[in-house]
């Protein structure tokens, strides 16, 4: 256990080896196992990884959302000098919607279907200020139109089945920003919303962050947004970080064989029209009964330039494969490396940008 | 919204017209001469014959029927060539030669009976399932939970007759606790009337509730998992307010639509009930109207409580418009 003071000049959010595990009748489910992050204040932090992975999981646990009753939840979060994790639940209750706010994946189902949209949102400025009604009112009307709702005076008193699929998430955005949190965690935003929304969206949240200066935690599954809009990648696999690095490294220099296989996957204007998408074949792995070894190692096509099996039967560390790029794995760095060139080279004709 | 309940009164009134057709003709088909259960050991042909004529049952069924039908709106004379005719004015539901009364007169002084067992249960009924649902609910897999699931499984599993037959036998007949009057309204005589219908109330309402509980339970965890409420607390509401205006809001609101469609199961269930305690509703009144092949009161009977059921489900639909917004715009 890391002592409170030891933070104080520590970054603004600390993730320090939290762990969540479900019981289930199956056996214990560990959705999340030893993920330890920091981000910097201001900053724009991307967890990307397939369904699963436990990125989700990770976000939720961050917003104190995991039932404690339901849920082994083991580790530290410092979000700006405070331990959320050992936190009463009614003073990370505190915190929620205030300091912190989230927005989820699917704008048709997080919004109560029964109330009215200005209601929802002056409900989450009333759960932390002491406000009138008419004042609230005003700020909601202010922070829709910031969001970029047109006719605010007449959406206000909308019910969500009345919007489109983007209007609903601007009303999450503004619902989350209302009370001016330090911290956003944008779960999936986009996943659930039309192309041409999507890049509205991820725009909208940039612009407030530039604006209110919020940190930013982006889960996604797509490395295409992640581009543009992180500061650092974490790339998450059967419920642990495997590899992490400034986005541009990530995108230059990726090691983790997983990583290659999401950047192959990812559809490209640059590319050869004739090249098929290179899938990562098979499927996660359970989290019940995760591989003795590496998690990774059933679906890697590198694991035999590793002597001696270890992949089968050893984990590997999260190490530092240069300064702020850490990858688990246990290839080599130099034949990392190479590896990645050959993946990059074969798919595209020009180098992949950023 | 106008509109709305206008084309829901005209699907109303379709529906019970088409309802009457079946019905009618239905019960023309079946096997049977009420024309001979007139006069019984007294029978001869001609007197099967006269009252066949007099019962206007030599006519062919359209004209019957259509005979009924105006019935009802202006009222109708039988056997009006004899020299007593039998005037029955409107609304003329028939008139039942068996019991020599009119079906309307016999139905309004049944209906009541039905209506305290049934307003009865269905308050028992609605109150503990809901609220034992929702206990059940909030202490998911802990024992509170499995106490009140396992009582409403061994509820759930007995069938209502026998239920009545324990409750009857050990209440009254070994234990002697209560008493076991007949029935009387409550305005003469309230204590009597619920020392009557205690006994039918809980044996109708103990499987419902049985029914209720699972159901109320299972709707609101469906409603905790919602993204919305998930929502909620990210928002940073208290977990009351997350629990009542949220989840339970959301959650109770499918109960309040199956409420309606239990009535149905509840009149079926009247007619076991008012039997095993011998209360004169309208299930006791099916019963021997049907032994004795009394088609105008059957008729009767079968058209009333189908109305209700129609009209009970016009009401929730109109209830569900209010709680949820989504079925008011659209």
């Amino acid at each position: 256990m890391i002592q409170p003071e030891a933070y104080a000049d520590r970054p603004f959010l600390t993730v320090n080896d939290l762990a969540v595990a479900f019981p289930t009748e199956d056996g214990l489910v560990r959705a999340v196992d030893g993920v330890s992050f920091t981000l910097e204040k201001g900053k724009t932090l991307a967890i990307v990884g397939e369904s699963g992975s436990g990125k989700s999981v990770t976000a939720q646990a961050l917003m104190g959302l995991i039932n404690r009753k339901a849920a082994q939840i083991t580790g530290e979060i410092w979000l700006d000098g405070q331990e959320l994790i050992a936190m009463p639940i009614d003073e990370v209750q505190e915190l929620r919607g205030n300091e912190m706010a989230m927005i989820f994946q699917d704008p048709m189902s997080s919004l109560h279907p029964f109330y009215r949209i200005g209601d929802q949102i002056t409900e989450a400025i009333k759960a932390h200020r002491s406000i009138g009604n008419s004042l609230a009112r005003r700020e909601a009307l202010e922070m829709l139109r910031r969001v970029g709702i047109p006719a605010v005076e007449r959406r206000i008193d909308a019910y969500p089945h009345q919007l489109s699929g983007g209007m609903r998430q601007r009303v999450m955005i503004a619902m989350a920003l209302i009370n001016s949190p330090q911290l956003l965690i944008a779960d999936e935003p986009t996943t659930a919303l039309d192309v041409t929304v999507q890049a509205q969206i991820i725009e909208l949240i940039q612009s407030l962050q530039a604006e209110f200066g919020t940190t930013v935690i982006l889960i996604t599954h797509d490395l295409g947004i992640v581009a543009d809009v992180a500061d650092e990648v974490v790339v998450m696999y059967g419920a642990r970080i495997v590899e992490r690095a400034p986005t541009r490294a990530l995108y230059d220099r990726p090691e983790m064989p997983y990583t290659l296989g999401l950047l192959s996957s990812i559809p490209r204007m640059d590319r050869e029209p004739t090249k098929r998408l290179e899938p990562i074949r098979g499927n996660p792995p359970s989290p019940i009964k995760l591989p003795k070894g590496c998690v990774f190692q059933p679906r890697c096509n590198y694991f035999e330039r590793v002597p001696g099996g270890r992949c089968f039967t050893e984990r590997p560390e999260f190490l530092e494969s240069e300064p702020g790029h850490f990858v688990r794995c246990h290839i080599p760095h130099e034949e990392r490396e190479q590896i990645a060139q050959d993946v990059i080279q074969t798919l595209s004709t020009t180098s992949v940008s950023v | 919204m106008f509109a709305y309940l206008v084309r829901r009164v005209i699907g109303m009134v379709l529906l019970l017209f088409l309802l009457s057709v079946a019905v009618f003709f239905l019960f023309n088909m079946l096997p049977g001469d009420p024309a001979r259960l007139t006069c019984g050991k007294a029978c001869t042909p001609s007197i099967i014959e006269a009252n066949r004529h007099r019962l206007g049952l030599d006519e062919p069924v359209v004209t019957q029927y259509t005979k009924f039908l105006s019935g009802i709106f202006v009222g109708r004379t039988f056997s009006p060539d004899s020299p007593e005719p039998i005037r029955c004015d409107a609304p003329c539901l028939g008139y039942s030669f068996t019991r020599h009364e009119e079906v309307l007169s016999i139905i309004a002084r049944a209906a009541p009976v039905t209506f305290w067992l049934a307003i009865g249960a269905f308050i028992i009924w609605i109150v503990t399932g809901i609220s034992l649902g929702i206990f059940a609910a909030l202490n998911r897999g802990r024992w509170p939970d499995r106490v009140v699931m396992g009582i409403s499984l061994i509820f759930y599993s007995f069938p209502s007759f026998f239920l009545g037959l324990i409750l009857i036998f050990f209440v009254i007949i070994r234990l002697q606790w209560l008493p076991f009057p007949s029935y009387v309204s409550p305005f003469d005589n309230p204590v009597q009337f619920l020392q009557t219908m205690i006994r039918p109330w809980l044996v109708l309402a103990s499987l419902q509730a049985a029914f209720c509980i699972r159901r109320t339970r299972r709707q609101v965890l469906d409603a905790f998992s919602e993204d919305y409420v998930r929502t909620a607390r990210a928002k940073g509401l208290p977990e009351r307010v997350v629990v009542v205006k949220h989840a339970l809001r959301a959650g109770l609101t499918p109960i309040v639509t199956a409420a309606g469609l239990d009535l149905a199961v509840l009149l079926g269930g009247a007619i076991i009930a008012e039997n095993i305690f011998s209360l004169p509703g309208l299930g006791s009144l099916v019963v021997s109207s049907v032994t004795s092949s009394d088609l105008p009161l059957i008729t009767g009977i079968t058209l009333l409580t189908a109305s209700i059921i129609i009209f009970a489900n016009l009401v929730v639909d109109l209830l569900y418009a209010v709680v949820d917004p989504r079925v008011r715009v659209g």
